[in-house]
């Protein structure tokens, strides 16, 4: 690493005000920091650090909870394309593999063009380059379904990382989940490409390694089959037709996006983020908790017309981008309430609303993307009521003690 | 009647310093409805056009005799009736661009264009400037519909005025028609983007 650093050294002054690179000197700095601590140091005046937290570290800590859900996507990704080719054999390697190559182009296009865009407006606007296209360059292959064309994910996340990022400010100061509305955009501009039955499980051949998997194969997601249905017994199968159970869904292996389907690895994800306290234990807690309830409550009143109110509050949370969007997008600081009251209310209503698309609306048969996407809406109204409650609750107490005076 | 401005910047200046829509932002609302193909934005932007001049026209000629009072009235009757003979004229000789357009012709009378431009300028001037004035701001607004159209048909349905534009070799190679694009909310963000490129052209029109 020493040489780096000195070759880093030695280059700097072709970055700095007069050298002749100077047009690159915010890309210099991006990739300066982020290998080796900046060698300027905060004066002894007017800066207050708390911790040595900085944002970089932040993200990459988000990255490394993502990254169970991330291995287990590649080993499902194998495994249901081995399914779907109607092996018996599931040698490990071979599957993880056929994962890795499955979703590595979607992760690389996903990189370059997020950061292509975001190194070039901080050139533009000679600012430094942020970092928050760390966590959403990595969370843009995982909500998706496996078999989303390239094309299309570049130009998801040109639009997003334009049109929600940049335009109010860049990092930190965009109104919506980044992440999310990539895959919102996806869903409402290629719904065929991006729903149904096919897409959800790799079929092709990944880089040129697999077998292409012969026509007339089906296989919906759980949700997506509750959706068809019209018994008041729900039938949920998966690839090799045998019945998927909770603990099929507890373990993950299932089809449906990328990184979504594992409650463990969710869970191992969600240890790291709380354990580290990037993450508000509020926000989980309370997105789980109005996700159980409008569960039990559809569950009550479970009718024909509405098959997904069948599923037990259980099933809820576990089935389908739920926990996932609990766990890693409804906690992101930037998007989410700031007050501790506000985050109780804000995640109440995602899960409360996530369990309401679902079942109420059979179009939608995945409400979790929508209701994260309408509270970041709220999050800022949420905050303020909060903040003004405070207001008028000290007013009045400073009136009654102004009176006994 | 003082009149300090030139006609020819009554009739240009809504083009663009002063634009209905990308300045002023009004209208918008059939700007999201009536864009999804390109037809329908001219036809509805020739008819904000005809409607604009004339009852700019007729109230200009009016303007002395209306009592202030009810003056609102009467040019809700001037538009109203000019918009039926529209209407009317769509359906005889476009019906089927009539039915695309639907409600959105009645709705002229509630653009809040004509509004405006009666109240602000036909009621204080001469009929001549005031047809200048209703022109210029019909175009005005019929231009930043057809653009809105022209990207929405071009990239939500792959033709333009219902011809394939697109090539069948793209659709082969993958290429699938943005579905986003026919649904409003993307006209939202191509009048975002027609914003903010003319702002960045005109730099006094920034706001802090």
């Amino acid at each position: 690493m020493n040489f780096l650093k000195k070759y880093l050294d030695r280059i700097r002054p072709n970055f700095e005000e007069g050298g002749k690179l100077h047009a690159f000197h915010s890309v210099f700095d991006g990739f300066d920091t982020f290998l080796f601590t900046p060698s300027t140091t905060s004066g002894s005046r007017g800066t207050h650090i708390h911790d040595s937290i900085d944002s970089k570290r932040t993200m990459i800590i988000v990255v490394a909870a993502l990254m169970p859900c991330f291995f287990f996507g590649m080993y499902n990704t194998g495994y249901q394309h081995q399914l779907a080719l109607g092996l018996d054999e599931f040698p490990f390697w071979q599957m993880m593999l056929y994962g890795f190559l499955a979703v590595l182009p979607r992760v690389v296009v996903a990189y370059i063009v997020g950061l292509g865009i975001e190194f070039i407006v901080a050139q533009w606007r000679k600012e430094e380059i942020q970092e928050g296209f760390l966590v959403t360059g990595i969370l843009i292959p995982m909500i998706l379904p496996i078999e989303t064309p390239l094309w299309m994910i570049a130009v998801a996340t040109a639009f997003s990382v334009i049109f929600v990022k940049e335009v109010f400010g860049g990092t930190g100061y965009n109104v919506l989940n980044v992440a999310l509305v990539t895959r919102a955009f996806l869903f409402f501009a290629y719904p065929a490409q991006m729903s149904g039955d096919k897409v959800f499980v790799a079929t092709g051949k990944a880089l040129g390694y697999g077998q292409p998997v012969a026509d007339g194969f089906t296989c919906a997601t759980p949700l997506g089959q509750i959706a068809t249905q019209t018994s008041d017994q729900l039938t949920l199968t998966g690839i090799d037709g045998n019945v998927i159970t909770t603990w099929d869904a507890f373990g993950g292996l299932i089809p449906g996006s990328f990184g979504e389907t594992s409650m463990i690895c969710i869970l191992l994800g969600a240890a790291i983020l709380l354990l580290s306290r990037i993450a508000d234990w509020r926000v989980m807690f309370s997105v789980f908790a109005g996700g159980l309830l409008m569960g039990w409550i559809a569950n009550l009143c479970a009718t024909p017309t509405y098959p997904a109110s069948y599923l037990t509050p259980l099933d809820q949370i576990l089935f389908g981008g739920f926990a996932f969007a609990a766990v890693f997008m409804a906690t992101d600081p930037v998007t989410a309430a700031r007050t501790r009251t506000g985050k109780y209310i804000y995640g109440a209503l995602i899960g409360v609303i996530a369990v309401l698309i679902r079942t109420y609306n059979n179009g939608y048969p995945e409400g979790a993307m929508l209701a994260v996407l309408l509270m970041n809406c709220f999050a800022p109204l949420i905050d303020w009521c909060v903040v003004q409650a405070n207001i008028n609750r000290r007013m009045r107490r400073s009136n009654v003690t102004s009176k006994n005076a | 009647m003082a009149d300090k401005v030139s006609n020819k910047s009554v009739l240009f200046n809504p083009f663009s310093k002063n634009n209905p829509v990308i300045v002023q932002v009004l209208g918008i609302c059939s700007v999201l409805a009536v864009t999804a193909k390109l037809e329908p934005s001219i036809v509805m932007g020739l008819s904000v056009i005809a409607v604009l001049a004339f009852s700019n026209v007729i109230i200009s000629l009016l303007r002395n005799t209306i009592p202030t009072n009810i003056r609102i009235i009467v040019q809700l009757v001037v538009v109203a009736g000019l918009v039926v003979i529209v209407s009317q004229l769509l359906q005889a000789y476009a019906y089927d661009v009539s039915k695309q357009l639907s409600v959105f012709i009645g709705l002229i009378i509630t653009n809040c264009i004509l509004m405006g431009r009666l109240e602000a300028f036909a009621m204080a001037n001469r009929p001549w400037p005031s047809f200048l004035d209703g022109i210029g701001n019909g175009v005005g607004y019929a231009i930043i519909l057809v653009i809105v159209g022209f990207f929405r048909e071009l990239l939500g349905s792959g033709t333009l005025l219902s011809y394939q534009v697109v090539p069948q070799a793209f659709y082969e190679a993958g290429y699938v028609n943005n579905g986003l694009m026919i649904l409003p909310p993307m006209a939202l963000i191509v009048v975002a983007c027609i914003i903010w490129v003319h702002r960045s052209h005109n730099k006094e029109l920034q706001e802090d």
